[in-house]
């Protein structure tokens, strides 16, 4: 495996670009991923998620604002903003309004480490994995002080189910990831990344190169679908017991917060897996012969592009899932996490570090 | 005798047969029975015995009325007086039903509940009282339910004046 | 082992072993919670309200309070001709106008002893067998989102659409239709009504299956309702319950064979019971099954329906409307099989006025929820939901 991928032409130009001192070029490529979170985060994770959820349900979801209802969410943006900022005469005000913050700053903090690119990562930590799950429990901080701070059964409830969710599931998922951990010898996450790249492709990833990655692959999926709270794992906002759960008594612009924060962990959790097991920002396409696809499709605004796509395609599974199933109820979440996914990735760290002494 | 009986449509003359057993048991504590074909009852008359014949109907291999179908309560104005209807059935053995009516004093009078033999008249007795003001004497629960706690007079009584505001709401308009 | 009650308080257990060991066992001493969930809940389906007693996650007492939604129809009725009566029981069970404008019109026609033209009954069971199968629809989708599913609630109203433009079709009116009148209909029904209703059920049936496939047989669904609120079958029948839900506790007991009314007697269907292979007998997924196994009887019937229907051109199914509605004194209580269970209506006449001097109207909602207090003790809040999700209640029904 090469430590440094090679760069293909119009990319290497285009981040060599610069003109006098100021790399222009770089610049650019930089701002790709931020642009990109901005606008997914913002907006086309929830207008694409509206948009599937539609198309799963026969209907046609928004269509008024702008052509097939693009501009809808930041018309939803809009109106929260004009909303009143109310604050429940009975709320601690003081936790109340810091824990959408914490949650929002909690969500978006673990993007520093996630590679877009060869050329692009915010800090390239080298305890980079060990940040990213160790930054998401902060989340919980916020979800326990929007909760408590409500000053409402409902939310109340919804609070303490989460802690006790995120918690428990942090276990499985980070021993899942510590598998990935292993098999590339770092927590660096641009090492794990350039550990699964080569002129190969897919084949140089950790789901495709070792036959045990599957198993912490799955335990992470669905401990990452439990960690943001979405469905079938969605019982800390439950809308049918918990009326909105620990968000209930929130509106405005603090929700949209709230609602944005969901959202940007949902793109984090996805990245993270792409990372870990399925070789972050570099292309799948293999080298055939002379036909070099790989290396066509390499570059640090490729590899932005790949690892969005990569991106999109968990959270469109995580849409998928959240629009067939139901959801599981409080204990049956426990039993899962604590009697199944736990045990399994105890079994599937051991076995990795068996297949790593080995090879 | 019999030849009424004759004329008496099938589903009648099995209200008919039940009520003789009942009458063989209770004797003048009930009526005679009404043979109407839309809906054949008879009445308690001992209004006091009316949990054990409740119980006797239930109960009895040859009744087994299990199902209480419906617990109307209904004013009689001319005689001064409240009562309920209830509308038996036996789901399973027989296919038999009847009604039974029990009536009490328009004011302070008081019939014995028989939510403990059917939990169906719990709610029903409620609801009559709620309406018609009746007391039910051993109802584990005996409040108001579609009316608020605090809601004056009994509604479908025939004399019932809507009261003028409640809360300081204008109540007719 | 037995358990020798609670001393101090509710964190304290005296557990004794045999004759001479006795163990205490001490928690973490905790209060309960009173938490009210409604009138405005997302679950209650309407302005139901629980007030629970809650211990963490269990709730020790449910207390259910109605009459949010109380409009007086039974006082309404003492004021109004017997004809105009017929739109109030649509605003009961709002979502099987047909079903209830059906029960009322039977049980006067018995009081006046009147004859039916054999096409309006057909006309009508099949109107009725429509909305049962619009209502059970909604009682399923909105079963999936009380679970947490959102798709299938979505599949259902899409399906549901049809019905209500059917039903629309023929009586001018989607919800509220005022269609089933005292010995008549307010019209016949359109030329292509055979044709119109015929595509209805091949379209459906099919997506019928997919729904079954999609959430009845769901492992995370069945778990949520498998065991699930349990009801046997005496405490059913004792509790007055009726419809879907006692078959769901094994009864078959159906008012369509066991009471039979209309021209039911003469058609081929089946009552659906569970039978405790895939849900315990009497859970909430044995009157989820059965909800589901229904609509395609009422196909069947739809279908039959169709069939013999009598041909006749210009028909006039208001002809044997009475003038003057004025049934001769007595009293009757007539029912039928409404979506939800037995609709019950109790009429008294006095023989001199066109309105009752009392109609009393038996809501099945309101019977089965009464057993709501029993089944709710000791379950967690996400079974309570299930459970009344699965009693299905209405509550334009319950509070009247």
């Amino acid at each position: 495996m090469s430590s440094s991928p090679s760069l293909n032409t119009w990319s290497d130009a285009l981040s060599g670009f610069s003109i006098g001192w100021f790399p222009l070029g770089l610049v650019i490529v930089a701002a790709i991923p931020l642009v990109f979170i901005a606008l997914y985060a913002l907006t086309y994770g929830v207008y694409g998620e509206r948009k599937i959820s539609a198309f799963m349900q026969d209907r046609l979801g928004p269509m008024e604002v702008g052509f097939w209802g693009i501009l809808q969410t930041l018309a939803d943006i809009l109106k929260l903003l004009q909303k009143e900022d109310i604050v429940p005469t009975a709320a601690d005000k003081f936790l109340f309004v810091v824990g959408p913050g914490i949650l929002f700053v909690g969500s978006f903090l673990a993007f520093a480490v996630l590679p877009f690119g060869p050329a692009f990562i915010g800090a390239d930590l080298n305890v980079g994995l060990f940040y990213a799950v160790g930054i998401v429990a902060l989340e919980v901080v916020g979800i326990l002080a929007a909760g408590w701070g409500s000053n409402n059964k409902w939310a109340l409830y919804g609070a303490v189910r989460s802690v006790a969710q995120i918690v428990s599931y942090e276990i499985p998922a980070s021993i899942a990831l510590l598998c990935a951990a292993m098999l590339a010898g770092t927590l660096s996450m641009q090492q794990i990344t350039l550990m699964q790249a080569g002129p190969g492709g897919f084949m140089h990833w950790f789901l495709f190169t070792n036959p045990i990655a599957w198993l912490p692959f799955l335990i992470y999926f669905i401990s990452s679908l439990a960690e943001t709270n979405r469905a079938p794992f969605d019982i800390p906002e439950a809308e049918s017991e918990l009326v909105a759960g620990y968000f209930t008594e929130y509106s405005g612009m603090k929700f949209a917060v709230i609602f944005l924060a969901e959202y940007g962990s949902m793109f984090m959790v996805s990245a993270i897996i792409s990372i870990a097991f399925l070789g972050g920002w570099t292309s799948p396409l293999p080298n055939i012969g002379g036909l070099e696809l790989n290396t066509m499709t390499s570059g640090p605004v490729w590899g932005a592009f790949w690892i969005i796509m990569k991106g999109f395609f968990f959270i469109f599974v995580q849409m998928w899932l959240r629009w067939t199933l139901p959801r599981l109820r409080v204990d049956q979440l426990m039993y899962l996490c604590w009697k199944v996914l736990t045990p399994f990735s105890l079994i599937a760290f051991v076995l990795t570090a068996v297949w790593v002494i080995n090879h | 005798m019999e030849e009424a009986a004759n004329q008496m449509s099938p589903a009648v003359r099995e209200s008919k047969t039940a009520y003789d057993n009942i009458r063989e048991r209770f004797g003048d504590a009930i009526s005679e029975f009404d043979a109407n074909p839309t809906m054949p009852f008879f009445e308690v008359l001992d209004a006091s015995r009316w949990v054990d014949i409740a119980l006797y109907m239930r109960d009895n291999s040859l009744l087994q009325f299990n199902y209480l179908a419906c617990l109307s309560g209904v004013d009689y104005p001319e005689e001064q007086k409240v009562g309920i209807v209830c509308n038996f059935e036996c789901i399973g053995k027989y296919t038999h039903r009847i009604a039974v009516k029990v009536k009490c004093q328009r004011d302070g009078g008081s019939i014995p509940s028989v939510s403990c033999v059917w939990h169906t008249a719990n709610w029903h007795e409620r609801e009559a009282y709620d309406m018609y003001g009746m007391v039910f004497e051993g109802h584990p629960d005996l409040r108001r339910i579609l009316c608020p706690e605090d809601w004056t007079g009994y509604p479908l009584r025939k004399d019932y004046q809507v009261q003028e505001t409640y809360h300081g709401i204008k109540v007719p308009y | 082992m037995q358990e020798l009650g609670k001393v101090e308080s509710n964190s304290t257990r005296i557990i004794r072993q045999d004759d001479k060991r006795v163990t205490i066992e001490k928690d973490l001493d905790t209060e309960h919670m009173v938490l009210s969930m409604g009138p405005q809940h997302p679950s209650t389906h309407g302005v139901l309200r629980l007030e629970c007693i809650t211990d963490g996650e269990v709730v020790v007492e449910a207390e259910p309070y109605l009459g949010y939604l109380h409009r007086c129809f039974e006082k309404h009725c003492e004021k109004i001709d017997y004809p105009a009566i017929v739109p109030y029981t649509d605003r009961m069970d709002y979502l099987a106008g047909m079903n209830s404008e059906l029960a009322y019109c039977i049980t006067v026609e018995k009081l006046l002893d009147i004859e039916i033209p054999r096409r309006v009954e057909f006309i009508r069971v099949i109107v009725s067998e429509l909305n049962r199968i619009a209502s059970h629809l909604v009682a399923i989708g909105t079963y999936a989102i009380d679970l947490g599913a959102f798709t299938p609630f979505l599949f259902c109203f899409r399906d549901r659409e049809h019905i209500m433009n059917l039903l629309e079709w023929i009586s001018g009116a989607r919800m509220l239709y005022n269609y089933i009148w005292i010995g008549g209909l307010a019209y016949d029904v359109p030329a292509d009504f055979k044709k119109r209703v015929d595509e209805f059920v091949t379209y459906f049936r099919p997506k019928a299956v997919e729904l079954y496939k999609l959430l009845t047989e769901n492992e995370i669904f069945v778990k949520r309702t498998y065991d699930i609120g349990i009801m046997p079958a005496d405490v059913a029948i004792n509790y007055g319950w009726s419809g879907p839900m006692l078959r769901g506790s094994g009864v078959k007991w159906d008012l369509r064979r066991n009471d039979p009314y209309s021209i039911y007697p003469e058609l081929d269907f089946e009552v659906p019971v569970p039978d405790g292979k895939f849900s315990v007998v009497g859970d909430c997924l044995s009157r989820h099954l059965v909800r589901a196994l229904e609509m395609e009887e009422s196909l069947r019937i739809i279908e039959q329906c169709l069939a013999k229907m009598p041909e006749e051109p210009n028909f006039n199914s208001r002809a044997l409307i009475p003038k003057k509605i004025r049934p001769k004194a007595g009293e009757v209580y007539g029912r039928a099989e409404n979506p939800r269970g037995e609709l019950g209506y109790y009429i008294v006449s006095d023989g001199k006025s066109t309105s009752p001097i009392r109609c009393k109207a038996r809501s099945s909602c309101f019977v089965n929820l009464s057993a709501m207090k029993d089944l709710s003790k000791g379950q967690l809040i996400p079974d309570l939901v299930a459970i009344i999700g699965s009693i299905d209640i209405v509550l334009g029904e319950v509070d009247r």
